[in-house]
């Protein structure tokens, strides 16, 4: 019980401190914030359900006023701008990404990539270009034009080093990975 | 761990957090209702003085964090524009603009204590499956507590590398960090429990 509680709760800070590092180079020199990775690794690493609540209790304390979303955002605000869907995405993302690694019997490096893209992108986007269209009135063919062009090549990279990571924490310590317990 | 609550003390801070969110509620969910450029217009004009009311710093501030809209307002400025409904472009925008504006007016006159008592109250039907008031608010310190340790050891893993490698830092020095906080997970429960546990 402690257990699930820190594991969400150390895994939330994770997201955060993803948020808070200026972007750093993630692949070959091409800098992307950081954040989505976090909430895919939480996916990955905790499984669908811890990893969702990880997520709910990052945007818990967004809303609760902390500049924890990348760029110092911020408070119930966030909520009200186009990104929200993205937001609401979130936690079911890491539940779709925990949920697949869960239940795929593929290596972990792999199952966690594909997961990551089911997911992360997958999920995340379908929530995000909704949001976008109902909050900005673009159409959701342009939206997802939009959407595809600007952050999909970043996410894409993300992906493959939420598989990379998984597979390594799978090598070095096993037991660390709770979705795979 | 700096929160967004504004150190300038306004009539607003002294007003109950949950009544400040259930008139957000409201106010947002009308202004959603609304249609036309002018009232929009009014809307925005009037939660300017909202801000104003708390002062010409308290107003400063409010703006600046309405800054990272700006990309929204020229995406979107642009796309209604090109796809010829310059009114209906301007209208969402101007909700926008007002819809967030309101929102941050309860973020920066809301302590983070008094947010995260409304959540614990708005949490309680959730009691029955495992979610106490004391849980969340416990997760919630955890968070906040392990942040700047996280950012410290990252920059540290940093540090580590550039003593080891010509190169900036790449996506690897995930691995450390997310290793790290497993173990922290794991050292704080055995802490917690050592201290009658998450209850």
């Amino acid at each position: 019980m402690e257990r699930n509680l820190t594991h969400i709760a150390l895994f939330a800070a994770l997201i955060a401190v993803l948020g808070l590092i200026p972007k750093i180079d993630l692949a070959g020199g091409v800098p992307i914030t950081a954040q989505s990775l976090g909430v895919m690794l939480c996916g990955t690493v905790l499984g669908a359900r811890r990893g969702a609540l990880a997520v709910v209790l990052f945007l818990v304390l967004v809303a609760a006023g902390l500049p924890l979303l990348s760029g110092g955002r911020g408070g119930i605000g966030v909520f009200a701008t186009p990104s929200v869907g993205f937001l609401i995405g979130f936690p079911v993302a890491a539940f779709v990404t925990g949920w697949v690694v869960e239940r795929t019997t593929l290596s972990p490096g792999v199952a966690a990539w594909a997961a990551a893209t089911i997911g992360g992108i997958g999920v995340l986007y379908v929530f995000g270009i909704i949001g976008i269209a109902y909050m900005t009135g673009v159409s959701v063919r342009d939206a997802s034009l939009g959407a595809a062009l600007s952050f999909l090549p970043g996410d894409v990279v993300k992906t493959v080093i939420a598989g990379l990571v998984t597979q390594s924490l799978s090598r070095m310590r096993p037991a660390s990975l709770l979705s795979r317990a | 761990m700096l929160t967004l609550t504004s150190p300038v003390e306004t009539w607003a801070h002294r007003l109950p957090a949950g009544a400040k969110l259930a008139a957000l509620a409201v106010t947002t969910t009308s202004l959603f209702a609304m249609a036309g450029p002018l009232p929009m217009a009014l809307a925005l004009a009037l939660t300017a003085g909202l801000y104003l009311s708390g002062g010409r710093a308290f107003g400063v501030t409010g703006a600046g964090l309405l800054w990272p809209l700006w990309p929204f307002v020229v995406i979107v400025g642009l796309w209604h524009l090109w796809t010829g409904n310059a009114i209906a472009g301007l209208v969402i925008v101007l909700r926008m603009i007002t819809a967030v504006a309101l929102a941050n007016f309860v973020t920066m006159t809301t302590r983070l204590s008094d947010m995260v008592a409304v959540f614990q109250w708005l949490a309680r039907p959730l009691q029955p499956i495992g979610l106490s008031p004391r849980r969340l608010a416990l997760a919630v310190a955890l968070v906040i507590r392990f942040i700047p340790v996280m950012l410290d050891r990252l920059d540290q893993i940093g540090q580590s590398w550039r003593a080891r490698s010509p190169r900036r830092p790449r996506w690897r020095v995930l691995v450390p960090a997310t290793l790290a906080a497993l173990d922290d997970a794991e050292r704080t429960a055995e802490a917690l429990r050592a201290r009658g546990g998450a209850g």
